[in-house]
This record gives structure tokens, C-alpha cells and sequence, in this order.
């Protein structure tokens, strides 16, 4: 989530939700440079099937070699109030004034998957849970780093009460902006791993996520899903909007 | 060990014979000719060129996404195409850098190549040489590096090393946060990342340009084998 729109499109590998990502490219193209369409027509010589296979499955690789580093008990370094980046930029695969305005009054989270309590969340039921509060470094794909702060219930606990089966390998995220993205099992019960409803002590604002936002601080930052309006667990992996495009899935930091 | 390498494969003899007339024996070949090249670091070389050149562009593109100085890199020079695709390029070479990087260094501890070439070092040396060299007035043995050379090689080899443990650092500031905090912290971990590469572009540089003005040691470093009346032309010295 953490993409401004920079850089085209040039490859699809799973085969979901294919109308959405055509309108999500015909919008991607408003702002593309002569530069990058050359590259869409495909003249880029690395654009072979082999090479890109190849990479691929490096990628997968490297998805494994990940999940094995990954420690479930390492915590990301959490920071001083003062050393909040001030203004906290916005980010997406579009403008800020794009960005989605949920409703908060109607809003219901919806539970999919291997969950037992499928019951669906309000706001006030969410901002009931137990809220704890982390100052992290959130660190982008493409190399900056901003440190803020954010608040919400444990997402360990979220999935204790609604009953997930923790044994699952995903949980997959979809979002009022048409994002999706998905993390594994571990990284959601990670202790730092908070959905969260605050940023900077104030209810999220649109521009950072309005009502939640899952904040990942061992992951980065594309991998935290804004505007989450459902959320499934699942053992197939549900991939991601960028995940999708070739971004590394594990991703993790 | 090294002799071992180099002397039994047909391919060197051949590539050798094929560069300085017909139906040389690898026996005949200790006459004129020195190895300086054991095949091993000729292997470990052109890997690595690989690997670096794959990284390098690959890195490029990534440093484009959000540069942290006032320039970008030409796109032109760069691989991936885009954000994701030099991401990829990237975390697939760097297996290939240091997997070969780990073999060369294995094989140059053990085999005393690094020990033998590289060193001794001293200060006193790299002056003598570097006045030298302004003078245009360089040792130069075959298989034997002068000071300049000693210093230039172990440096990229730092360098590299270097690299690779910022580029860990980068990749896991959570896992590797003690490793991330000794170099800087995550802000500055990129820019050593950054600048150790620029160390090797610089490197890269001044190494092509020496292949250009003596362009035989492009050749040794495919067949393994200098001459030595051909490369100890110029004066020695105490």
C-alpha cells in the first residue's frame, strides 16, 4: 500500500479478480511517461518468459528462506514520541485525494475462512478491545522509512476471540480501495502485529486508513492493509494487489 | 592446490595454444609462460562480474524509487524495468554473489592465493608505488601485484563485503537490528549500502580502464597464463 503510482504494471500471474485490475491499469496508464510505456510494449530485454520464471521462483525462494529467518519472538525497535516523522506521508497505488471514505456509522468488518465467530464487527465493538499502542519505523519497498505511532487490539487477540484456527498459513486482507494483501500465520500472531484504529492518538484519518489499518512493523510497509473491510484465514495463499505484480510476498524485514 | 586446478583441464592448455601458436604442451608452457590465474579465480571472477553487474543496475532502479541525494540513475543503465522487477533481479543475485563470493574467499583462505598475492601490505609500499606510478615508472612481474594493486583488490574485496553485510541489514532491520544498529541505524544503513557501492563502481572503473591500456591481462584472466618477457617491461626498483 505504500506505492505511489510511479512505475506500470507489467505482470499479472494469478488469475483473480481480472476486471478490477483492468480498470486499476487503465487508471495506472493516466499517469504513465513515454518511458514506461516502452516497457509495457514489452522491448525491455529481461522481459523474456524464461528470465521472468526464473525470477519468480527466486522469489518464492526467497519467501521460504524468510519465513525461516523470521523470529516470532523479535521485536521491531520502538521509538520516542519525539522521534515521530512529522507530517507521516501518504501512500498508495493513487493520489491522496483518491483515497476511500468509509462510512464509520455502518461500517461492519466481515470474517471469512477458518473462523469459528463469523459474526461481523462494528466500530464501537472494535474500539472495545483491549488497545495497546507501538512507536515504530514503518520502512517502504522502495527504500524510505517514517517512524508513527498506532494503536488498536493485538491482532493475536482479534483472532483469538473471533476464533481463527491459528494452525491456518494465511490470513488475507481485502480493502475499501480494492487492495488486497495477505501475511502468514506467524507475522499475524506476532506480538507487535496491532489492528490498529488510531494514529497518533486520533481516530485514523482517511488519508491513513479510516477505520483500520493493520500495522505490521516486521513487514514492509505495502504489506499493512488500510481500510481493511474483510478479512479471511485461509491455507491457499490469497497473494496481493503488489504481491501479485512482483513484489516479494514474504517481504518481511 | 592451485596447480592442481589449472594444469590438468584440456580447456586451459587449449585456450592457451590457440593465443600463442599450435600444439603448445602444458609442460612446455613453464618455459615462456606463467599461470596467473589458477582456474578457480578465473571461474570466481566472471561469476562475480555477473553477479555485480546484475546488482549494481538492479540497485540502481531500486535507489530511483526514493533517492536520498539530488540525482537519479539514468534509467538506461538500469535492470528490472521497474520497482518489483529490480527487486527481483536483486534478491535473486545476491544468492549468486555471495554463494560465489563465499567460494572464493573459501579457496583464496585455503589456498593462500589472497595471503600470497595480496600481502604483505604496508604503507611505506603503497607510497613507494603510488610515487612511482605518478612517475609513470611501475613495477610490473607477472603474477606478482605491486602495491597499488594490492591495496586496490583488497579494497574492492572490503567493499563487497561490505555490500553484502549493509544489503543484509537493509533487507532484515528487524531480524538483523543489532547488525543494522551497529552500521547506522535503517536510514543509515542505506547509505552505506550506497556508498560501498559506489566504492566498487569507482573500482570497476579504474579496472577497466588498466584492461584497456594493457589489454593482455583481459586475455589471462580467460586462459590462466601471462607471459613473462611480455608483462615485466618496465623498470624495477629496490
Amino acid at each position: 500500500m505504500d506505492e505511489p503510482v510511479k512505475e506500470p504494471k507489467r505482470r499479472l500471474v494469478a488469475p483473480q479478480s481480472e476486471l478490477i485490475r483492468l480498470e486499476r491499469r487503465l487508471f495506472l496508464k493516466q499517469g504513465l511517461s513515454l518511458g514506461a510505456l516502452t516497457l509495457l510494449s514489452g522491448c525491455d530485454v529481461t522481459d523474456t518468459d524464461s528470465v521472468q520464471k526464473a525470477l519468480w521462483t527466486m522469489s518464492r525462494w526467497n519467501d521460504r528462506v524468510q519465513a525461516a529467518i523470521f523470529d516470532p519472538d523479535k521485536l521491531a525497535p520502538e521509538y520516542p514520541e519525539s522521534a515521530i516523522t512529522k507530517p507521516f506521508p501518504f501512500n498508495a497505488y493513487y493520489p491522496e485525494a483518491k483515497a476511500p471514505r468509509v462510512e464509520g456509522a455502518g461500517y461492519k468488518l466481515e470474517l471469512g475462512g477458518m473462523i469459528r465467530d463469523k459474526k461481523p464487527w462494528t466500530l464501537p465493538e472494535l474500539y472495545a478491545l483491549p488497545q495497546s499502542s507501538q512507536i515504530t519505523r514503518h520502512i517502504c519497498v522502495e527504500g524510505w522509512s517514517a517512524i508513527g505511532k498506532w494503536s488498536g487490539v493485538r491482532f493475536r487477540t482479534f483472532l483469538e476471540r473471533i476464533g481463527a484456527d491459528l494452525s491456518a498459513k494465511y490470513v488475507g486482507f481485502k480493502c475499501a480501495d480494492d487492495y488486497y494483501t495477505s501475511i502468514d500465520m506467524p507475522t499475524a500472531l506476532h506480538p507487535q502485529t496491532l489492528l490498529t484504529f488510531r494514529f497518533a492518538d486520533q481516530i485514523l484519518p482517511t488519508a491513513y486508513g479510516f477505520p483500520m489499518k493493520l500495522r505490521i512493523p516486521t513487514k514492509l510497509g505495502f504489506k499493512n492493509p488500510k481500510y481493511i473491510t474483510a478479512m479471511f484465514v485461509t491455507n491457499d495463499n490469497p497473494g496481493g494487489y503488489w504481491e501479485d505484480q512482483g513484489y516479494n510476498w514474504f517481504s518481511g524485514l | 592446490m592451485c596447480y592442481r586446478f589449472t594444469l590438468e583441464p584440456a580447456g586451459a592448455a587449449a585456450l592457451n595454444s590457440g593465443l600463442e601458436g599450435q600444439g603448445v604442451k602444458p609442460a612446455a608452457l613453464a618455459g615462456g609462460k606463467v599461470l596467473i590465474h589458477p582456474l578457480a579465480v578465473r571461474i570466481t571472477h566472471w561469476v562475480n562480474a555477473i553477479a555485480m553487474l546484475i546488482m549494481i543496475a538492479s540497485g540502481w532502479r531500486i535507489y530511483n524509487a526514493a533517492p536520498f541525494f539530488s540525482f537519479t540513475i539514468p534509467p538506461q543503465l538500469t535492470l528490472g524495468g521497474w520497482l518489483g522487477g529490480a527487486l527481483q533481479w536483486h534478491f535473486a543475485g545476491l544468492w549468486l554473489l555471495v554463494i560465489n563470493g563465499v567460494i572464493y574467499l573459501s579457496y583464496g583462505l585455503a589456498s593462500r592465493h589472497i595471503a600470497a598475492n595480496f600481502f604483505p601490505l604496508t604503507l611505506a609500499a603503497i607510497w613507494r608505488d603510488l610515487r612511482s606510478a605518478l612517475r609513470g615508472r611501475i613495477a610490473h612481474e607477472v603474477g606478482v601485484y605491486n602495491a597499488l594493486q594490492r591495496m586496490a583488490y583488497l579494497g574492492v574485496i572490503c567493499a563487497v563485503i561490505a555490500l553484502v553485510f549493509s544489503g543484509a541489514a537493509l533487507w532484515k532491520p528487524v531480524q538483523l537490528q543489532e547488525l543494522a544498529a551497529l552500521i547506522g541505524g535503517y536510514e543509515g544503513v542505506r547509505r552505506v549500502h550506497f556508498v560501498a557501492m559506489a566504492l566498487v563502481v569507482a573500482f570497476v572503473i579504474v579496472h577497466l580502464v588498466m584492461v584497456v591500456l594493457v589489454p593482455r591481462t583481459l586475455i589471462s584472466m580467460f586462459s590462466g597464463y601471462g607471459r613473462k618477457t611480455q608483462l615485466s617491461r618496465d623498470t624495477h626498483h629496490g
